[in-house]
């Protein structure tokens, strides 16, 4: 932080640059906060971290927009009226925090513990949440992590034995980059898009699939549109192209590799010819790309996701295009993906967490049985949250009676939210913690306020990458409103419960003192950058020696123990996927813009400015059968909901799928700007998931589309 | 002509409009004007790939000035030191005739003063030796600021890359 002028009262005065992390969506890119007079005048990205260089994308550049923003939650609030009413009274800290810890020990007192849940989206305060979830004895603390990507993380874990959240790719040395749906340049993180045209102006190839045109798809190299769902054909033909023209790394492949003949032998029938007919991408076209990338071996990326939660074969995709990364031996290697490294590599330690202290083990299983025999295989660090309305619904594995919703939705993040709706009715306690009216806030039983990311200082974030660094989010500018950072009213809670002694802090920055103890540093050292870093070189391991696999078999496992112990196949039969059977029938198919972040931005006013409503993107063909014009306002149907949307007519998709953009259509009144704008997508997906990995198949739905007059 | 020359280079823009909310929250604008902005235009297919234009449209501070000229109170100004032209709003009156003149569409209607809005080249941050919002926030740093001659020559370097690698 570097200061004009000194401290008065609590604003300070005249202008001062505050170095801190973005948290317009869960990227935290290293920002520089210009505040004068206790206003936020300038935001961007931290001119001292590479790539950032000063850029923010869009939501970071509207920061200022939610921090002034008065449809924020203003107070805490205690409904008065039915649920979802909107009739609110407004009431001091004291009472709503009072009005919470009763209501908790009133249901912990008849149904245990465990009927307490509590979901998030993961954030640098979770170890707080988990501590308070354990400290009560509860096993039901969830993220947001399994609607996003449980099936890539079980993907990485069956192969490597390291989570995704313990992989990374260098995009900066690539030399061909491939992309099944991954929009890179509309679902951004500004260091990596970045970096990827730094490695494109090298020279790089950007090789993009999607059934759907993006902006990533006008900046590729090579656009495939295939069908809809038809990836994992592409891939088993890929391979089979690979292994049959010996253009795999074969000295990277024979040392690290369990399972190659089994995959030669599974992928032998899988010829682009058969692929052809499945995707819709000639036969060629599947031949060409395979010789091409593997001419870059090992400087390419076949890029495993950001969102993984597609199909009810999820696991089975994400493991293909991380294998085809295996056979390129783009593993581990500059140019290809690698394996995060902590402070433990230079004799470093890492930050405390709270989740670190000798905290009692909940006696129930989890509310999703993730980690028991039931559900083997999704992560029980993150849980299985789209099964939580059946949970609630069925009182299986017990009754749930009381849901904490903090900075998650799920109304709107979760599949089928009629359902989801019918099992919050079910529930004692709803409360949210939150910044705005989300749609869960409108419904619950009461609001706790956070403050936003300019006006609160937060936990360390340990930034585990090539060189290991650590991160800080420090506070800019006072609260707006009567509003309190999360550590805090978490622990404003506890202490009601009785489980304050777990909660060692005062403030955040007592916290995050606390968290820095044992790593030799201290808050000071974060006031100059916003960041500290354990090394000034990149760390890749040894491949020669050793990569250090987690597996059982500390290979990478083609055939995996962590699938087959578990009674799955690592090979299983490919099925072609389902097609429309009508003419008006499409594939439901979803994504992201540039412009918004999941279901949390919609109603900020530069964004919502820039994009208030979703529209339906239907192929032109299949419109102009259907007697679609574009703009025309039809209704799409699925098996559990309808919604009026207006048609976008395009050339741009493939005739087997509509899409629309996640997000809109939130029933959040208060929330005035976004309230009713488009449809939401949430609303008409079925809950189908994954069983194996745990991710959601959001594209498993079928919807039917016609014109309203 | 201003003296400064604030560059696109379209290869890396990908339309994301953080130039525009930037540009926005320093001028405290809320709804309406956009003193600078990105279009886009298509995608359409040229051949089998499919290819979109994204054109950043600030204000070109011409050299002879249309809104400049037209305006009849003199609250269009074009700074004599470096000929960046902006509007003071003590003299604007809001009768929209520089909105008429220019032909770039450059100056914004801000419904909230009745009077008008502009890019001003970010002269306060200029005058401090910064960059203009636009081009410091710029997610793919693909908008360059400064005099023509610090502009590096991209669009020689690209394409002599691009020749050197085929």
């Amino acid at each position: 932080m570097n200061e004009d002028t000194t401290l008065v009262g609590k604003e300070k005065l005249m202008r001062e640059e505050v170095y801190s992390l973005c948290f317009m969506c869960s990227v935290r890119c290293p920002i520089k906060v210009t505040v004068e007079n206790g206003q936020v005048t300038f935001l961007e990205g931290s001119p001292h971290v590479p790539d950032m260089a000063g850029s923010l994308c869009p939501k970071g550049a509207a920061g200022i927009g939610l921090l002034n923003d008065d449809q924020r939650v203003q107070t805490p609030l205690i409904r008065s009226g039915p649920r979802g009413s909107g009739h609110w009274r407004q009431a001091s800290w004291d009472e709503a925090l009072d009005y919470v810890a009763e209501n908790m020990k009133k249901i912990i007192d008849s149904y245990g513990p465990q009927s307490i849940t509590l979901g998030e989206r993961q954030q640098l305060s979770t170890h707080i949440s988990k501590t308070f979830l354990k400290a009560l004895g509860s096993p039901n603390h969830f993220t947001h992590d399994a609607l996003c990507k449980g099936s890539v993380n079980t993907a990485c874990r069956s192969l490597f034995g390291y989570t995704d959240g313990q992989m990374n790719v260098d995009y900066k040395n690539t030399k061909h980059l491939v992309l099944y749906g991954r929009n890179v340049f509309e679902s951004v993180t500004v260091k990596g898009t970045n970096q990827i045209m730094q490695a494109m102006d090298n020279g790089a190839k950007l090789t993009y699939i999607d059934p759907r045109v993006t902006v990533t798809a006008t900046k590729a190299n090579r656009y495939l549109p295939i069908r809809p769902a038809t990836d994992l054909a592409l891939n088993y033909a890929l391979m089979h192209v690979i292994l049959k023209e010996d253009l795999y790394d074969r000295s990277f492949v024979h040392k690290w590799v369990q399972g190659l003949d089994e995959l030669k032998n599974f992928v032998n029938s899988f010829t682009p010819e058969w692929a052809e007919q499945e995707t819709g991408i000639k036969a060629k076209e599947i031949v060409d790309l395979a010789r091409e990338i593997s001419r870059d071996k090992p400087k390419v990326i076949f890029h495993y996701g950001y969102r993984g939660a597609h199909h009810a074969n999820e696991i089975y995709l994400r493991r293909s295009i991380l294998i085809l990364n295996c056979l390129m031996g783009s593993v581990e290697t500059p140019g290809g993906i690698y394996f995060k490294k902590g402070p433990g590599e230079v004799g470093g330690k890492p930050a405390r967490k709270l989740v670190d202290q000798d905290l009692p083990k909940p006696e129930a299983i989890r509310f999703d049985k993730a980690g028991t025999p039931d559900f083997p295989l999704p992560d029980p660090a993150h849980g299985v949250a789209q099964y939580l309305p059946q949970a609630i619904l069925n009182e299986d594995p017990y009754p749930i009676k009381c849901l904490f919703a903090y900075r998650l939705d799920p109304l709107m993040s979760m599949p089928d939210t009629q359902t989801t709706l019918k099992a919050l009715e079910k529930l004692d306690l709803v409360v949210a913690i939150d910044i705005n009216y989300s749609d869960i806030a409108w419904y619950a039983d009461v609001i706790l306020p956070e403050s936003t990311y300019l006006e609160r200082t937060d936990c360390v974030q340990q930034a585990n990458s090539l060189k290991p660094q650590m991160f800080l989010r420090q506070q800019a500018v006072s609260p707006r409103y009567d509003t309190k950072p999360g550590p805090m009213i978490l622990k404003g809670l506890a202490d009601r419960l009785g489980i304050g002694q777990y909660f060692p802090y005062n403030s955040v920055e007592e916290l995050v003192q606390w968290q820095l103890e044992p790593t030799g540093f201290s808050i000071d050292d974060f006031k100059a950058k916003g960041f500290v870093s354990y090394t000034d070189k990149q760390i890749f391991w040894d491949r020669e020696k050793d990569l250090k696999l987690k597996t059982k078999s500390g290979k990478i496992e083609f055939t995996s123990s962590l699938l087959e112990e578990a009674g799955f196949k690592s090979f299983p039969e490919y099925k072609t996927p389902q097609i429309p059977d009508k003419d008006n029938e499409f594939r439901l198919v979803v994504g992201r813009c540039v412009f918004h972040t999941h279901v949390s931005t919609q109603n900020n006013p530069y964004l919502n400015e820039i994009l208030s409503e979703n529209c339906l993107w239907i192929n032109d063909r299949a419109a102009a059968r259907l007697g679609i014009a574009d703009q025309d306002m039809v209704e799409v149907r699925s098996p559990v909901n309808s919604g009026l949307i207006k048609a976008k007519v395009t050339n741009m998709i493939q005739p087997g799928a509509v899409f629309m953009l996640h997000g809109f259509g939130h029933q959040a009144q208060a929330a005035r700007r976004s309230f009713n704008r488009g449809v939401s997508d949430a609303m008409l997906q079925e809950n189908i998931s994954d069983t194996i990995g745990g991710s959601p198949a959001f594209h498993d739905t079928f919807v039917t589309v016609h014109k309203v007059n | 002509m201003s003296k400064y020359y604030l560059f696109q280079d379209q290869k890396r823009c990908i339309g994301c409009k953080a130039c525009e909310v930037a540009c926005k929250t320093r001028q405290g604008l809320h709804q309406g004007p956009k003193p600078c902005s990105v279009i886009t235009v298509g995608p359409k297919w040229v051949g089998t790939l499919p290819k979109a234009a994204f054109t950043f449209m600030p204000c070109f501070h011409c050299e002879n000035p249309w809104c400049v000229a037209a305006c009849p109170t003199g609250a269009m100004q074009k700074r004599p030191e470096d000929g960046i032209v902006f509007v003071d709003h003590s003299l604007c009156v809001g009768c929209k005739t520089c909105m008429s003149a220019c032909p770039w569409g450059a100056p914004q209607w801000n419904p909230e003063l009745g009077k008008v809005d502009k890019c001003d080249l970010c002269y306060d941050r200029v005058d401090q030796g910064l960059k203009p919002a636009c081009a410091t926030v710029c997610s793919t740093h693909c908008i360059h600021f400064g005099t023509p001659e610090e502009i590096p020559e991209i669009r020689r370097i690209r394409h002599a890359k691009a020749q050197a690698q085929e």
